[in-house]
């Protein structure tokens, strides 16, 4: 099985790229690939915990949730979210947060890697 | 695994949106990725700038004293502080009129990389030497 790095840019709600981010990694995990995705930008403010699902828009932590289950890494960038003003207690259990040569050397590691969204 | 060369595209122009300042500073975190590698493993990114991603390099911004933000230009002259290369299409500068010597250099500050205005060819030589491409 091969490892997949997903590089995850776009806002949660209202942008779609972050669902397909989401559904892809879990597709991939299904399969028995090793998955790691790393949020960057604004996709750092989905790791925000307890977040109200709407079912006008899109969420995230019931994925991120399932996903860290099925042994996906997730990786916050710390600048990017303490940025949008979420703290590290306030996060979802489980999402590690560490600086972008995290994404770096998930990607020394990949086989592929998808970099998706960004304004 | 040794090094694997990355190639980071970047198409947005600077601040219109943040990814391609994040390209930047994503490039320059090749610094630090050793401490989470294997000894003798590596990353060696290669910063390209091509279409609109060629704008907003120029030199002689001031956005830290108009925003209080880092300026491109700052950035750009840590990218060559910490040797990493920066390859910008001559292309997509020529078509929007912005003359070579107007990106900026880090040689006061003591590096030894210059930006490299190079033709398109260059940069697609670049993603066919990457292992992995990445589009910002």
């Amino acid at each position: 099985m091969g490892k997949l790095t997903i590089g995850c840019y776009p806002g949660l709600v209202g942008n779609m790229g972050y669902d397909f981010a989401l559904k892809l990694a879990d597709a991939a995990a299904t399969k028995g690939h090793k998955v790691s995705i790393w949020f960057s930008g604004n996709a750092t403010g989905s790791v925000k915990a307890n977040q109200k699902h709407l079912k006008d828009y899109s969420t995230g932590e019931k994925h991120i949730k399932a996903l860290l289950e099925k042994g996906v890494e997730i990786c916050t960038c710390e600048a990017c979210t303490v940025a949008r003003g979420i703290k590290k207690d306030e996060g979802i259990p489980g999402v590690q947060w560490n600086a972008m040569h995290w994404y770096l050397a998930k990607i020394h590691a990949a086989d592929r890697v998808l970099l998706i969204g960004g304004e | 695994m040794g090094d694997v060369k990355l190639a980071f595209i970047v198409q947005k122009p600077q601040y219109k949106g943040e990814t391609s300042r994040l390209a930047i500073t994503h490039a320059i975190s090749y610094q630090t990725v050793e401490i989470l590698l294997e000894d003798g493993d590596t990353v060696t990114p290669k910063l390209c700038f091509i279409g609109e991603g060629v704008l907003g390099l120029q030199k002689g911004q001031n956005a830290m004293d108009l925003y209080g933000i880092t300026s491109t230009e700052s950035h750009m002259k840590n990218t060559l502080l910490v040797d990493l290369d920066v390859l910008v299409c001559k292309e997509d500068l020529a078509k929007y009129g912005i003359p070579e010597d107007a990106m900026p250099s880090a040689e006061d500050m003591g590096a030894d990389k210059s930006i490299q205005v190079v033709p398109y060819s260059e940069i697609q030589k670049a993603m066919e030497e990457a292992k992995h491409v990445l589009f910002f």
